[in-house]
């Protein structure tokens, strides 16, 4: 029973199976604790549950009312909308901050440090400070007397989705930065003082070196802010819970409401697969188009 | 890599494999470690937390052996922990309810023990309670909870300092509330806050207005799932008139993300900031914490929902909770169930336990209550809040609470929407009435 397990174990030593081997554990936990639960809600989507109890099957019925449903199209349609502002936000904000803190001067180190702070704070106590400090009634318009500050953000569904856009860049700029600073110090000065001596300016050397030579920078960063923006949750639920109205109900939210406050955990799990399986699309598409794949070297020649 | 030995490499990912899987399951009914060793009880802040923790730390004193440990949680988060600890197989033995549907839906699980055969037994406890409040937790003739604090009807509150500035009296009529509207908006002042943020107190004022248009004859139908319903003229009407109400600029700028939870439409009643809410009874325990002194004062004033004219509905019906209610777990052990039923029996409801709801502004639904009455400190809240509750001919319950939990949330989301003005009144009803048909 054993000779043949082992030798095949000692034998893949040579033969490329102990990469594998050491991947075990990862892969047990990995399987555990995100394979088997994601085919525990592939099945829950064919069926009628509503937490307690045993879930009965229904078939194709929760796939049908998920995708026909206005609330949920207007979800999808709100995520897309959420994940292209948020990197039209994020991106260049934490680009040009990344750069600029990448430089060694010491004031700029300074000012690292304090952007990096919203990065230390929990997302909930994060979102429950913003809440305060935009409240209607009690926040800081009301209480400073400021009519520039003193608007209905939380309350006014088109002013919600902006106002989550902003606590939610708020937060990750700060990570994106730090990626954008570590990729520019990465960038061999030898380029820049070529160009100088070629009569660049600051502006000229930021377009033709920097933005160049950050391309798979941008890239990662990119991939992580759009997955992230799609599966967004922590913030909004605790800033708005996905209102006023349906202003900022997205996926992630539908998701959560539809499981946990409708108890319709059928649905919920149909919704949770799109999510899925729009996210990875997402990803493969942005990895494919991007040649980040490839990974070649930006500096052939050097 | 090659000098790490792999049966050593395996073994250790089989060690942190076992050690993360155990941790999962390690967490029961009964609360190791943590806070106690007692019957797990969960219960609301806000409102009774007070009498229940006071309640609580007595009951352990008397009862070393058989301890309960009570833990709080927020209203709206608390649903959700509730069933998805309860459907795990690790609630609590004691847990705090509304009764109606979402009751119902733990008895049909199976999830909540039947305390009749215990109610029966001890007829002394049962006679206690009122009748009318113990139909919220029957099923079949069998009830499965037993009220652990006090009624709680929606009433209308109002800062008397700003009425009398304004000159004004309390709304008698719909017309009275609309001119409220423009005496307070013109004095720059909020006429009505409301904690729109949390959805639920937007219901209020739907089932108020359809009781006072249609009489409680409206929602009967919705109950029993009679086709159309949803579109009948007296809900029709009241979706109007919430329209007409917002439009007029009736509620606090910002209602619509003020979150119910932590008492900032009562901050803005007593701060000066709006003349009138829509709230519970247990709105009082909350204006009195945050305000002791406006209250001592006399400042805090009550009434009952407006008429409407022409309406079927009696004035002095009123919608609610009758009350909050302890439901048993059925999964617990004997010995837990034994511990849990003697605390409701003798722990809910003693002599100390009644006074202490009584300072909290809450009214218990137990029988022979005159005396304490007169002799607590606020008693002109408590006798309105008794008296409102005795003469009303009917007491309905909170929609959300007596529908389904499904249909329940489809109509938090689209009334949500109707104060909004994202939807009409017109196509409120249709989408309740598509919701309802499902």
């Amino acid at each position: 029973m054993s000779a043949p397990g082992a030798s095949g174990a000692a034998g893949s030593r040579s033969s490329g199976g102990a990469p594998f081997v050491m991947a075990a554990p990862a892969l047990a936990l990995f399987s555990l604790f995100a394979l088997v639960p994601m085919a525990i809600v592939g099945y829950l989507s064919f069926t009628r549950w509503n937490g307690l109890g045993s879930p009965s099957w229904t078939g194709s019925d929760n796939w049908r009312e998920a995708l026909t449903s206005d609330v949920t199209r207007h979800a999808l349609w709100l995520t897309a909308k959420f994940m292209v502002v948020s990197w039209l936000v994020q991106t260049p904000v934490s680009l040009l901050l990344g750069v600029f803190v990448a430089g060694r001067q010491r004031y700029r180190t300074l000012l690292a440090v304090v952007y990096f702070v919203p990065m230390l704070i929990s997302a909930a106590a994060l979102a429950i400070i913003f809440k305060n400090l935009l409240d209607p009634n009690f926040g800081l318009g009301a209480t400073l007397g400021l009519p520039l500050l003193d608007h209905n953000w939380l309350g006014d569904p088109q002013l919600a989705f902006y106002t989550t856009v902003f606590v939610v860049a708020w937060q990750f700029v700060p990570f994106h930065t730090l990626l954008y600073q570590a990729g520019t110090r990465q960038i061999p000065a030898s380029l820049y003082e070529a160009a100088a001596i070629d009569g660049a300016g600051r502006l000229a050397q930021f377009r033709h070196i920097t933005l160049p030579q950050l391309r798979y920078t941008i890239v990662t960063s990119s991939t992580l802010m759009l997955v992230g923006s799609l599966t967004y949750f922590d913030v909004v639920f605790v800033l708005t819970g996905g209102g006023p109205g349906l202003a900022t109900r997205f996926l992630p939210l539908d998701m959560y409401i539809t499981g946990f406050q409708s108890n319709e955990m059928g649905r919920a799990s149909a919704i949770s697969v799109v999510l899925v399986a729009v996210g990875l699309l997402l990803s493969l598409i942005i990895v494919r188009f991007s040649g980040f794949s490839r990974m070649r070297s930006q500096q052939a020649g050097m | 890599m090659a000098g790490v030995p792999l049966r050593s490499t395996l073994a250790a990912g089989a060690v942190a494999l076992a050690l993360t899987v155990t941790a999962c399951g390690s967490s029961g009914r009964t609360v190791s470690g943590g806070s106690g060793d007692g019957v797990l009880v969960w219960a609301l802040t806000q409102g009774s937390e007070t009498t229940f923790r006071a309640s609580a730390k007595e009951w352990n004193k008397a009862h070393p052996d058989r301890k309960i440990d009570i833990q709080f949680f927020q209203n709206d988060p608390y649903k959700q922990k509730l069933r998805t600890a309860v459907g795990a197989g690790n609630g609590p033995v004691l847990f705090e309810n509304w009764g109606g549907g979402g009751l119902k839906s733990y008895v049909d699980a199976g999830k909540a023990a039947d305390l009749t055969p215990e109610l029966e037994k001890n007829p002394r406890w049962k006679n206690r309670i009122f009748p009318s409040v113990l139909r919220s937790t029957t099923f079949d003739g069998k009830i499965y909870g037993v009220p652990a604090n006090g009624v709680q009807p929606v009433v209308l509150y109002y800062n008397k300092q700003l009425f009398k500035k304004a000159g004004a009296r309390p709304p008698k009529s719909w017309e009275d509330l609309l001119a409220l509207v423009k005496t307070f908006k013109a004095e720059g002042i909020a006429p009505l806050a409301m904690g729109g943020g949390s959805k639920w107190p937007d219901l209020m004022w739907l089932e108020y207005l359809v009781d006072r248009i249609g009489g409680p004859r409206a929602f009967a139908d919705i109950a029993a799932g009679k086709k159309g319903a949803w579109s009948a003229p007296a809900i029709r009407k009241a979706a109007g008139m919430i329209r007409q109400l917002v439009e007029a600029g009736g509620f606090a700028k910002g209602f619509t993300s003020v979150s119910a939870d932590t008492g900032q439409a009562e901050a803005q009643l007593y701060t000066g900031k709006a003349a009138m809410l829509l709230q519970g009874s247990w709105g009082y325990g909350t204006i009195r914490t945050g305000a002791s002194k406006f209250v001592a004062e006399g400042h805090l004033g009550w009434t009952g929902f407006p008429a409407v004219k022409g309406g079927k509905g009696d004035v002095k019906n009123v919608v609610g909770n009758p009350a909050n209610f302890y439901s048993v777990s059925a999964q617990a052990s004997g010995k837990e169930k034994k511990t849990a039923v003697s605390y409701l029996k003798d722990g809910v409801y003693n002599d100390s336990y009644v006074d202490n709801l009584l300072k909290g502004g809450d009214v218990p639904p137990v029988k022979n209550l005159d005396a304490e009455l007169k002799s607590a400190d606020n008693p002109d809240w408590l006798s309105y809040v008794y008296g409102l509750t005795r003469d009303a001919d009917s007491f309905q319950l909170s929609w959300d609470q007596a529908l389904d939990p499904e249909l329940g949330d489809a109509l938090l989301t689209h009334l949500d929407q109707l104060f909004l003005g994202k939807i009409s009144p017109k196509q409120f009803c249709a989408q309740m009435d598509r919701a309802a048909a499902k």
